[in-house]
């Protein structure tokens, strides 16, 4: 961080105000389209692409205005970025490469849970 | 020899990275716990990719998205007075950092509360896995959820049925199934299903950052006094950097939560 007065130290407390409304106004949107993809039958990628983009969203307001890293040097920044580049490309190569046990019934070690007795459990 | 002699850039910042090493560190620190729960992503994604069609449940199905979402309020709250504790600080009061170390302290503990209700519900709910279908409020079963469940070998099993249509704390009076039709008795714990299981590994790991987080707090509200009598520097940065761990622990549950309970 820059300055620390007592005016700058304001300024900042007044964006933390403003980043504490946006994620729980964020929180909110997650839910309702969450309810709404359920309703309306929406693919699992569409409901899964838009939670994941919200989550980004709040995300990044949280490194960037809580743990400072919209004002720290640039080398951080591309450290943490070549960190999330090693997770994307764990991420990816088994799931690009794994195509002979996707859907499957062998990939799973115990009795799975049929949708039926998940909704016997609602409410829990 | 001074202090600064022993562990240069311990308050000034370094030249090549611009800050001092120990937020440094932490940052290297929380590129490794991003490593860490991203092993744990990728295996969630990888599990629900690979089962089987209509066995991997909406986590809204088998959860309880609204204690997590009050829980998501908690933690964010908690943010914003953690950061707000080293504002204060940067301003030079002490008394106001305390305070707001106090609310980032009860808000995680009242985090952990729920998240103790959250687990004894799924460790004291029970299902009974049938070899045969049987009757059962009206419909044929395959499976009974409910609770009290006596389970004595070779005795016949009873238990308390939720009641149908989804009501788990509304119970029916206990019913006897033969031992010969159990398949296989379980609570709703980690040994359930693949689904549990992600959910009991990822929010317990969790759980245990919230937990190293509370140590660390609470030890600087403890120690704030002694700590900036001897130099406000160091009790800034070392609420900074404690700050810096608690916002990624935010973080990390900012994505868990709609990846386990909503979707």
């Amino acid at each position: 961080m820059g300055g620390s007065s007592a005016a700058d130290m304001q300024h900042h407390l007044k964006i933390y105000y403003r980043v504490f409304g946006a994620l729980a106004v964020l929180t909110v949107i997650t839910v309702v389209v969450a309810q709404v993809g359920f309703h309306q039958e929406w693919s699992i990628a569409t409901a899964v692409a838009i939670a994941l983009l919200v989550a980004s969203i709040k995300g990044t307001l949280v490194a960037c205005y809580f743990m400072h890293l919209i004002t720290e040097k640039a080398a951080l920044f591309w450290i943490l970025a070549l960190c999330a580049l090693f997770f994307v490309v764990l991420l990816a190569v088994p799931v690009l490469t794994d195509h002979e046990s996707m859907g499957r019934a062998a990939n799973v070690a115990v009795p799975p849970v049929r949708l039926h007795d998940a909704a016997a459990h609602k409410g829990h | 020899m001074s202090d600064t002699a022993i562990i240069p850039h311990d308050v000034e910042p370094h030249p090549l990275t611009g800050m001092y090493n120990g937020k440094f560190g932490l940052w290297l620190f929380l590129a490794s716990e991003v490593m860490l729960f991203g092993a744990l992503f990728s295996s969630y994604v990888l599990l629900r990719t690979g089962a089987p069609e209509g066995t991997w449940p909406r986590g809204e199905e088998i959860l309880n998205w609204k204690l997590a979402m009050l829980n998501t309020m908690f933690l964010i709250t908690s943010s914003v007075t953690m950061v707000m504790a080293w504002a204060e600080l940067k301003m030079n009061r002490l008394g106001k950092a305390k305070q707001m170390l106090a609310i980032t302290f009860a808000l995680a503990g009242a985090f952990m509360v729920v998240k103790y209700f959250e687990y004894s519900d799924k460790l004291h709910h029970y299902q009974v896995e049938l070899v045969a279908p049987m009757m059962h409020d009206g419909h044929e079963v395959m499976r009974i959820t409910g609770h009290n469940v006596v389970n004595k070998e070779g005795e016949d099993v009873t238990i308390e049925p939720d009641a149908h249509g989804g009501d788990a704390n509304a119970k029916h009076a206990p019913i006897t199934i033969e031992r010969s039709n159990v398949k296989r008795v379980t609570t709703f714990g980690p040994a359930h299903s693949t689904f549990l299981a992600v959910y009991f590994t990822l929010t317990g790991l969790h759980g245990l950052h919230i937990v190293g987080g509370m140590v660390v707090i609470g030890y600087l509200i403890f120690a704030a006094d002694r700590i900036w009598k001897w130099n406000h520097e160091k009790l800034i940065n070392r609420v900074e950097c404690t700050g810096l761990y608690w916002h990624f622990v935010d973080l990390v549950w900012i994505f868990l939560f709609p990846v386990l309970y909503l979707l």
